[in-house]
């Protein structure tokens, strides 16, 4: 299909493709074992997230929580804004986002194209200071309607009812599904999916480990687990490092011609881990994992380029995922 | 037996400031005994009364997270490297500031509100 009544019916529906030189090689005889990248890049603004982004605003309009004219307000740095600012423009909301003064220009710059208000917290104090700031904004505004991603059942739902059933139509023998655990939006929609129609599918997840500056201060005592987040949907989870998000990013790009963002890298290297065990076992494997968004936003990170310690440390600090 | 251990900043009041510590366990379990024995009170603030994992603790053995491996129960080898950092959702900086507005607007009960968030004490 090429043609689309409007650019929200253009969501989804995206490319799934083979990656025939970083899939691992087999023994002679030996069953193949086969990675498949999920090109979410290929959404209206660029990133998986324009599907929760969708989903999220039908479903407030349908509940009656939306209506012509509101004031959405988004906290955030990332791809979220930027598919909220396009779904609200076309939809005829307003939307203000919430985010922290350090984050890159491009950022900011997308998210005004859209057509999105930007209010900044400052860079010192953190999370602590974007709670304040976020909680200072929505009691001066008790009208502003919150999408709240992290718990709103519509962004797991989008990727049950898309990402999962392209997934299984484009790959009927997949075996493992690789992505991302921020939201953890697109690994209970997609494993809630698979899980219902694929006989042992295992639904591998990759988070990002960021440096020390951005655990220091937090407590463990008091976390932020999201509220979509149910560790039965999984059977694995793994703890990526910036170094190997990193090397993982540019072997994308450098052997498949992939250009992604880090946190792609990070879903790789994970894909690739299970793709060797399948190898060392003899299993057979069709492994698909998301490609969130393309590198363009992060460029002026610098890590694309120099060494890998060099990359290191352009990221050190930052929350590349 | 070593296995090295990755210590969070916010408990390496119990190792005497060390990032990196070493010990001894076949299983995750007999890990944490072991360290608790030379870092006291540090097994304490992993590990609840019912001998669970924290909530908000996340234990990786060689970058996989304990909890599909069997938790405490997770076979340990030598030469395995055990990090323990304290669970942060992606996007830590918008979930921060979305869960805070979501616990506000439900603490002023307004209609709108989205779901009370988990920012949960113990």
């Amino acid at each position: 299909m090429a043609r689309y009544d409007s650019l929200l019916d253009a969501c989804g529906g995206t490319p799934l493709v083979g990656l025939p030189r970083l899939s691992p090689t087999v023994p002679d005889g030996a069953p193949p074992v086969r990675l498949w990248a999920k090109l979410e890049d290929r959404n209206p603004t660029g990133s998986i997230k324009d599907r929760a982004a969708l989903f999220m605003v039908r479903a407030a309009e349908e509940a009656g929580r939306l209506r012509p004219g509101d004031t959405i307000l988004e906290p955030t740095s990332g791809n979220t804004g930027i598919s909220l600012a396009m779904v609200a423009k076309l939809r005829g909301y307003r939307l203000v986002c919430v985010m922290p003064e350090n984050v890159s220009t491009e950022r900011v710059q997308l998210l005004r194209m859209y057509g999105a208000e930007i209010i900044f917290s400052p860079a010192a104090g953190g999370s602590n200071q974007a709670v304040a700031t976020a909680k200072q904004i929505a009691a001066e505004h008790p009208d502003w309607v919150m999408l709240y991603q992290y718990g709103n059942e519509a962004n797991a739902r989008a990727h049950y009812e898309t990402t999962g059933p392209e997934l299984l139509h484009d790959l009927p023998t997949i075996t493992h599904f690789v992505a991302g655990l921020g939201t953890t939006g697109t690994l209970m929609g997609t494993g809630r999916y698979l899980r219902d129609k694929v006989e042992g599918i295992q639904v591998v997840a990759a988070e990002p480990r960021y440096g020390e500056l951005v655990y220091g201060l937090r407590n463990i005592d008091e976390g932020y687990v999201p509220e979509l987040y149910d560790a039965t949907v999984l059977t694995r989870r793994f703890s990526v490092g910036t170094r190997d998000a990193v090397l993982r990013t540019r072997q994308l790009v450098e052997v498949e011609g992939i250009f992604a963002g880090f946190s792609t890298g990070a879903i790789l290297h994970a894909a690739l881990a299970v793709a060797h065990e399948a190898v060392r076992e003899g299993r057979r494997a069709d492994v698909a994992f998301v490609v969130c968004d393309g590198g363009w936003k992060y460029l002026s990170t610098g890590a694309y380029g120099g060494t890998l310690a060099d990359a290191e440390d352009a990221l050190e600090g930052q929350l590349w995922a | 037996m070593a296995i090295e251990v990755r210590i969070p900043t916010i408990l390496r009041s119990y190792t005497g400031g060390a990032k990196v510590v070493e010990g001894a366990g076949d299983t995750l379990g007999d890990l944490l005994a072991d360290l608790d024995s030379r870092h006291a009170g540090l097994k304490a603030r992993l590990v609840t009364e019912t001998g669970a994992l924290h909530r908000f603790v996340n234990v990786y053995v060689n970058d996989e997270d304990v909890r599909f491996l069997g938790a405490l129960d997770a076979k340990l080898n030598d030469g395995d490297s055990v990090t323990i950092l304290p669970a942060v959702a992606g996007g830590a900086f918008g979930f921060a500031a979305a869960a805070a507005i979501a616990q506000h607007s439900a603490a002023a009960g307004a209609t709108r509100s989205a779901r009370g968030a988990s920012v949960a004490a113990r």
